[in-house]
C-alpha cells in the first residue's frame, strides 16, 4: 500500500534547507525558523507510525510545519499584553514623518504580490537545485546564497580555487537552463 | 588582449561574484564584442543572479545544520 518509506536518518539532510526557507518566509526570524524546524523534525520523528505513505516525507514535514508556525503566531498572540492593541496615529517618539504625507505607503515598496512571488520564485530555485548533484548544489549554496569566502570554501572542502569556479558555473548553466524551463 | 570562451566564462562567472579585477573584466567584455554565445550565456548568467538576489533565499549555515543535526540524533538514539 504505502508508496513512500519514511527514513528519518536522512531527513536532516534532504529536508532542511527547505523547511526552513519555507519557514523563514513566514516568521522573519532566523532564531524562531530554525526552532521550528527542530521542532517539526522531533515531532515528525514521534509521529512517524501515522505516516501513512499516502503523500512525500518532504509534503509531510511541512504539513507539520505548518501546524507548528500557526502554533507559533498563536502563542506571541496570546502572551500577555499583546492582546492590547493601541493605535497612534503616530507612535515613534521621534520627530520624524510627523506629517501625514509622510505616512502613507510607500506605492515603490514591495507590494504583496511582490512578496508572494519572491516567496514562489525562491522555492522554484529550491526545486532546481535540488536536481543538482550533491556536491555542485552544496558549493553553488555556500558560495551565492550563504555568501562565503572562494579560500573559506576551498579550505573547508578541500579542493583548489579553479576547480571551486569549474564547479561554480556547471551549477549556474545547469539551473538557468532549468529556470529558464520551470520559472521565466 | 584576446581570450577563449572558456576564460570569458570563467571571468564571467567571477564577476557574478564581484571577484574579478578590472583587466578580466576588460577581457571579457572585449571577447563579448565579437562573441555571440559568450554574450547569451553572460546574459543568462546576470540574470539567475538577479533572480537569486530577489527570491531572498535563505540557508542554514554549515554550523546551524550540524547543530541541528546533532540535536535530532540525540533525540533518535533515545526513541529507539
Amino acid at each position: 500500500m504505502s508508496n513512500h518509506q519514511i527514513n528519518p536518518n536522512k531527513w536532516i539532510d534532504l529536508y532542511s534547507d527547505y523547511l526552513f526557507n519555507y519557514t523563514i518566509t513566514r516568521v522573519k526570524d532566523r532564531d524562531t525558523a530554525q526552532d521550528l524546524v527542530q521542532d517539526t523534525f522531533f515531532a515528525g520523528l514521534k509521529s512517524m507510525k501515522n505516516f501513512k505513505g499516502e503523500a512525500s516525507e518532504r509534503t509531510w514535514l511541512i504539513s507539520i510545519l505548518k501546524r507548528k508556525i500557526i502554533d507559533h503566531y498563536r502563542k506571541i498572540n496570546s502572551k500577555k499584553g499583546k492582546a492590547e492593541v493601541r493605535i497612534n496615529f503616530n507612535s515613534d517618539t521621534d520627530n520624524e514623518g510627523d506629517w501625514i504625507e509622510q505616512r502613507v505607503a510607500d506605492p515603490f515598496d514591495k507590494t504583496a504580490e511582490n512578496t508572494l512571488e519572491n516567496t514562489e520564485l525562491g522555492l522554484a530555485i529550491h526545486n532546481c537545485m535540488s536536481k543538482l548533484p550533491e556536491k555542485q548544489a552544496q558549493i553553488f549554496k555556500m558560495k551565492t546564497i550563504l555568501g562565503y569566502e572562494t579560500e573559506t570554501i576551498c579550505n573547508e572542502l578541500n579542493i583548489t580555487a579553479s576547480n571551486l569556479w569549474v564547479i561554480i558555473h556547471r551549477a549556474r548553466t545547469a539551473l538557468a537552463s532549468c529556470l529558464e524551463k520551470n520559472w521565466f | 588582449m584576446f581570450i577563449s570562451c572558456n576564460e570569458a566564462n570563467h571571468n564571467c562567472d567571477k564577476s557574478q561574484y564581484n571577484e574579478a579585477s578590472l583587466w578580466e573584466k576588460i577581457k571579457l567584455n572585449i571577447h563579448l564584442i565579437y562573441c555571440k554565445a559568450c554574450r547569451k550565456y553572460s546574459k543568462n548568467n546576470s540574470k539567475l543572479t538577479q533572480v537569486i538576489n530577489n527570491s531572498e533565499l535563505e540557508y542554514l549555515k554549515t554550523s546551524e545544520k550540524d547543530a541541528l543535526k546533532k540535536n535530532f540524533e540525540e533525540e533518535l538514539s533515545k526513541n529507539n
